[in-house]
Formats: C-alpha cells, structure tokens, sequence
C-alpha cells in the first residue's frame, strides 16, 4: 500500500511540473494585441488530483487483474469463439446491408453509416499497400485527395471528350454534357489517375523502407496537399470547389422533379433517398475493394506482396520482380484511394484541401494497424469502433482530437498487433492453420 | 549581392533551430530506431514553455533582459525535458520489444494528444509577444538595401554554438554520452556491461527535449509568436534535416538542418513563399532516392 501511494504521489509530483505552466496559467492575446494571463489554479489542483487517483486506481487494478493475457480459456469457451468469429464477418454484411432499412428514419445515423463505410473502405485499400506489401504508407490521403479533385474538376471542365455514343467516336464535347453520367464515367477516371499518382510516388521510394519509405510518403502527402491549397486558379485553394455533381441512379438523378428517380419508381420523393442511395454505393465500393484485396491475394502478385512484406531480400533471391511487386501494390491502393476520393466529393458537393490532412492519414493508417494489418475484418471492425468513437465524443469539439491521440497511444500498448492479431495463409498443405502475429516478423521492408 | 547576403543570414538563423531539433530526432532514431513523431509537438510544448515563463517573470517586474532571457531558458528546457521523459515513459517503453509499427503509431498518437493539449490548455489563437530583444547592426550599406543583423540573431546563433559544444561534450566524453553510444552500438552487450538501458534511452529523450526547448525559444525571440500547430511542419522540416545529415550522426543534424534553413530561406527570397514547404519536402525525397544515407551517415548493411 505505501509502495501505491508512494508511486501515485511521484505521477502527481510529475504531473504537477508538467501542468504548472501549460494549465496553471493561461495566456490570450488581449484586445490590443498584447498578451494577457490568468491563473488557473483550480484547474491545475483537479487535475494533478486525478493523476494521483488515477494513478492508484491503475496500480489496484493491476494488482487484481494480474498479467494480462496468461489466462487458458476451456476448449468449450473457445469453441464457441471461434463458432462467433466465423458468424461475425456474414452477420456485420447482412447487418450493413440492413442498415438503411432499420434506421431509415434516422438521418444522422444513415450519415454516420456512410462516414464508417468510407474509412472501412481507404482502409481496405491501405491495408493492400500496408498490411499485403509491408509498405508503409503515411500518405494515403494524397490519392483520396487525386480522387476527390479529378472528379470535382473533371466534372465541371469544359474539356472535350471523345463522343462515344452516337457510333462516331471521335467528336469532341464538353464534360458537362455528360450530365447525369458524369459520377458513372469519372468514378473509374479518378481511380486510375489515382493510381498513377500511386505509380508516380511509388518509383522514387522503390529502393526507400521502413521509416525512410514512411517519411517520404508523409512528404509526398504534404506536398500534394500544399499544391492544391497554393494553386488558386486550378483548384480555389483554401476556397475548395463546390456545386459538384450529385450522383445518380445510373443516370436517374435523385431530384423532386418528374424525372427524378422517386416519380420514376412511382414514390413521393423524400431527401433520404439520396442518403440510402449513397450508403449502397459506399457499400458496394467498399465491397467490391474487399473482393479484390481476397482475389488478388491468391494471384502469384498478391503471394509476392505476402512474400515482399515478410522479408525483400530473400524475396529478391527467389527472383520475384520487387519493382513490379511494389509498384503494382502502391498503383492499387491508390486506385481504390481515388475511388474513395471521388465519393467523398460527390457526397459532400464541396471539397476544400482542409478534408486531406496528415490527421486522415493517421486516421486510416490507424485503422489498418489496429485491425490487424492484412486482417480484412479485422479493418472493418477498427473503422467502425474508430469513427463510431470518434462520433461519440463530438460534443466535446475541443477534446475530441486529444481523446483519440490518447486512445491511439493506449490501444497500442494493449494490442500492437491489433484487434485480429493472426495470420490465415492463403497457401496451405492440405489443412488450414492459422499463424499467431508474434511469430510473424515483418517488417523490416 | 547584399541581398544574397542578407538571406544568407536569415537562412542560418532558421538553420540553427532547425538543427537544434534535427538533434532530438537523430538521437532517438540512433538509439531506439524509432521516429519520435511527437518531437514537432515537444519542440511547440517548449515554445510555450517559454512564452508563459517570460510573461510571469515581465508581470512579477523583472526588467533586466539578460537575467529574463537567461531564466527562460532554464525554466523551459527543465518543464519540457520533463514532458520529453514523461512521453518516453507512457508511450514509448512499453512498446520497446514490440513490432516496428507499434511505437511509430504510438508516436503519431502523442504528437495529437501534445499540440490537441496545446490547444485547449492555451487556446487556439496564435499568440503573440512584443519583441524581448531589439537592435542590431547594419553590415553593409549600398544605398537601396541594407544588410541586417539583428541582435536576435546574434542571440539565436550564439545559443545554438554555446549549448552545441556543451552537448558534444557531454556525448564524447562523460559517463553518460558513452552509455548512449554504447546502447546505440548495441543494447544487450551494453546492459551486459553494466549499463541501465532504460535511464540512458530516457536521458536520450530528456537531452532531445531540452534541445528542442531552446529552439522553441528561439523561435519565439525571433519569429515573436507561437502556436499550437506550429510543430508539426516544424517537425517534419527538422526530421528532413536529420535524414539529409544522415541519421543517427550529429553533425550531420546540425549540417542537415543549416542545410534547410538555407533552402528554405532562398527559395523563398528568389521563387516563391507558397512554395517553400514543398521546396523543403521536396530535397527531402530527392536526397532519399539519391544519397539514403545522407551527407554524414554511414551505410546500413542489411542482414539476412
């Protein structure tokens, strides 16, 4: 017991140096322009009182609960885990797929559905560059960002277009004659320009890993978005664009006209039906990202990301090709970026670069690594515990940032591997095991 | 000419907080191997540090500059090696045998919670203080330009020359700087020897935060102004430094971030302001593909 208090009065002693300055006191810029401050003290004494409280509480809690993970479940209870587990993936698909039937009502939830299925989706495509190929990315928002600006700026261009409906290919008209279409055709011309992108970044760092590859990528992230936010006559700069297209029903547009897509199903029309659609197409993206992460990881390119993630060198002896290996790898994550990058735009009708932020990148980055990194449910589930606790402490504005570094910090100290922490080989001899992240080294490339 | 000369200066004085940064990161990466994302944000915490303690001293009617000036200093490189130590204590120790990921998601981690404690503690206005040193010389006159060189200058750089020798010194020749070349070497032999691990990479991580303290002082003298957000493009100049010196050497840090400084402070004399971040980040990614390991840095040789 002396030992606790002993502990707990050092944490406030230490709390108390960290605290004085930065909470005792408070400064503002005065009316006038001089600086002015006020003390705090109260403040300050509340919350070096809670670090010592806290700080006890943590040491009993220790004491009770012993080392964590040396507890051997019974066959039984695992069994029955394991049962859960496999049900958990089918449940959670047919639970999305209800979603805007239970809660049709619910606005904000429907919203909050389609933000969770967004990062659920720049999830799964990092995790192809991350989790598959070991390429640590920092700069994933870049290619969400090319996504959501060739689409915005596709669609209200007047660049001519080779006309390729009336059986006469090759006559030039403008973008805006698309019209309805536009979302359709520029929602795969955004993937693949963000994959050039991807192709673009990904040739100078092929000889770059680890934390050097990490680096760049950041810089490559910041430097795209300082362009978008410095060139003023391409992209508005911290204006944003705005009036982007809406989407459409394969070319029904969701208005209250008597071409809508409401009077054309012969319902009367309701703003929520542009939100259920929105949520099925977020859905689909999302899924169709998910199929081709599984496909891909059984062709010979996703067993070489596998074999590249877990050593480069050795795969190099073998005579896997790593420029194609690790260009491909970055190419596909940024398409499926792009793809995501389009959506926003269309959803949100106004982009502005303060929506691609390194914040983003360490957002989505965070949720491939606590999901497990290779682990497709595994992401799932980190996006919606991330962005649904993210919702959660909205109502405190200022502390929301704060609350999820610190919850950052401490769910890597709980899990480092992440939520779902094995390994399923997609090559196996006769019978399916499943391989415990910490034999697994990755890492270093 | 005289312009070149005037933006020569500015450049080095931008290059010396830059370099006293550089150093945080290239300690740490030499002996844990780990990016300290949260150096940017202890670097903004000393800034701050700074600010408060100047306006206590100024309110409680100290009037004497060099003994303010001197104070500060003191005040702000012992508060923030104290949140540098508590950062590596909560975030970073018990991460230290887990995979590569972990601590630099962890790292990310702290830089929010330090520049989101940043702002609700202080606010989210840029604040800013009258100049505390005024003056300074003009070197040379040519009629339509003037070469300037402020007292805040002279401040700055000599600063950063006294506390570099001071640091040499303490790495080459005391108890401590050997401990931290040895854990650098190779950590099981050295706790073989005798070394406490742990104190040293915590001594690792309060040095760098102290460094970082005075550059964020410095960077108040001379910018007159922090704010909470300043230390994330700080951050990633100063780690661009480290990695053009070469990490892990510290010359090469300071050389790294002169190096900066000058580019930065040219491309925005002669091209454009906008610009100058990506001019940064730009020599970062081109000195990778080219020279990975920096001016000063040895060669890693990789094992199988």
């Amino acid at each position: 017991m002396a030992f606790i208090l002993k502990k707990a009065a050092i944490s406030a002693l230490v709390a108390l140096g960290l605290f004085f300055l930065m909470i005792g006191i408070r400064t503002e810029a005065g009316s006038s322009g001089q600086l002015i401050y006020w003390t705090r003290f109260g403040e300050l004494a509340a919350m070096v009182g809670a670090v010592f409280a806290g700080s006890i509480v943590i040491e009993l809690l220790r004491r009770w609960i012993g080392p964590v993970g040396g507890v051997e479940l019974p066959a039984g209870v695992r069994a029955t885990f394991a049962t859960l587990g496999r049900l958990l993936a089918p449940a959670l698909l047919i639970f999305a797929l209800l979603v805007p039937v239970i809660f049709y009502k619910e606005r904000y939830l429907l919203d909050l559905g389609i933000l969770v299925l967004t990062y659920v989706m720049l999830g799964w495509g990092l995790n192809i560059v991350v989790g598959l190929a070991g390429l640590l990315d920092l700069g994933y928002v870049a290619f969400y960002a090319v996504g959501a600006y060739s689409y915005a700026l596709l669609a209200q261009s007047p660049l001519p277009l080779p006309h390729l409906v009336d059986g006469f290919p090759f006559v030039a008209f403008s973008m805006e004659q698309l019209g309805p279409w536009a979302f359709w055709v520029l929602l795969p011309v955004s993937g693949l320009l963000a994959a050039l992108w991807g192709v673009i970044l990904g040739f100078p760092v092929l000889r770059l890993r680890g934390d050097y590859l990490a680096i760049v990528t950041l810089a490559f992230g910041e430097i795209i978005r300082l362009v978008i936010l410095n060139w003023q006559d391409l992209t508005g700069g911290p204006n944003g664009i705005s009036g982007i297209p809406r989407p459409t029903v394969f070319g029904i547009p969701l208005t209250p006209g008597e071409h809508g897509f409401a009077a054309m199903i012969g319902v009367p029309f309701s703003p929520t039906h542009r939100l259920v659609f929105l949520f099925y197409l977020i859905l689909a993206l999302a899924l169709l990202t998910n199929w081709a992460t599984i496909r891909l990881r059984r062709l010979p390119i996703g067993r070489a990301w596998e074999a590249m993630r877990e050593d480069e060198v050795a795969c190099r002896a073998l005579g896997i090709n790593i420029t194609t290996t690790k260009l491909s790898a970055f190419a596909i994550g940024a398409m499926f970026g792009g793809f995501a990058g389009a959506f926003f735009a269309t959803r949100q009708g106004f982009i502005s670069p303060e929506s691609f932020t390194f914040q983003e990148s360490a957002l989505v980055l965070a949720i491939v690594v606590l999901g497990g990194m290779g682990s497709q449910l595994g992401v799932a589930l980190a996006a919606i515990a991330m962005i649904g606790g993210f919702e959660l402490f909205r109502g405190l504005d200022q502390f929301r940032m704060l609350v999820f570094g610190g919850v950052m910090v401490l769910l890597m100290i709980w899990r480092p591997r992440g939520l779902i922490g094995h390994r399923a080989p997609t090559v196996f001899l006769q019978k399916r095991t499943e391989i415990s992240s910490s034999l697994v080294k990755e890492g270093h490339g | 000419m005289d312009y070149f000369f005037q933006q020569l200066i500015n450049g080095l004085v931008l290059g010396s907080i830059y370099g006293l940064i550089a150093i945080g990161y290239t300690m740490v990466y030499g002996i844990v191997g780990m990016i300290n994302f949260a150096h940017g944000d202890i670097f903004m915490i000393g800034g701050f540090i700074a600010l408060i303690t100047f306006l206590i001293l100024v309110s409680i009617g100290l009037t004497m500059v060099p003994v303010i000036l001197l104070l500060v200093l003191l005040v702000a490189m012992a508060v923030t090696a104290l949140y540098g130590w508590t950062v590596e204590r909560i975030a970073y120790r018990p991460l230290r045998q887990s995979f590569r990921l972990a601590p630099m998601l962890s790292a990310i981690g702290m830089s929010f919670v330090l520049s989101n404690f940043a702002q609700v503690s202080q606010g989210a206005r840029v604040k800013p203080v009258p100049p505390i040193i005024t003056g300074g010389y003009t070197l040379h006159d040519s009629g339509n330009f003037a070469v300037q060189l402020s007292n805040v200058q002279i401040v700055v750089v000599a600063t950063t020359i006294v506390l570099l020798a001071v640091f040499s010194y303490i790495v080459a020749r005391t108890r401590f700087g050997r401990d931290m070349r040895a854990c650098e070497q190779d950590q099981t032999m050295a706790a073989l020897l005798g070394v406490d691990v742990d104190r040293t990479i915590s001594m690792t991580f309060v040095i760098g935060a102290a460094l970082a303290a005075v550059a964020g002082m410095m960077y108040l003298l001379y910018y007159g102004l922090v704010d909470f957000f300043m230390g994330f493009i700080a951050g990633i100049k100063a780690f661009t430094a480290a990695v053009l010196g070469g990490i892990g050497s510290l010359p090469g840090a300071m050389l790294g971030g002169l190096a900066i400084g000058l580019i930065e402070t040219f491309w925005s004399a002669y091209f454009s302001v906008e610009y100058k971040d990506v001019a940064a980040f730009s020599i970062l990614i081109v000195v990778l593909i080219f020279m990975p390991t920096g001016l000063l840095g040895r060669p890693e040789v990789e094992k199988v």
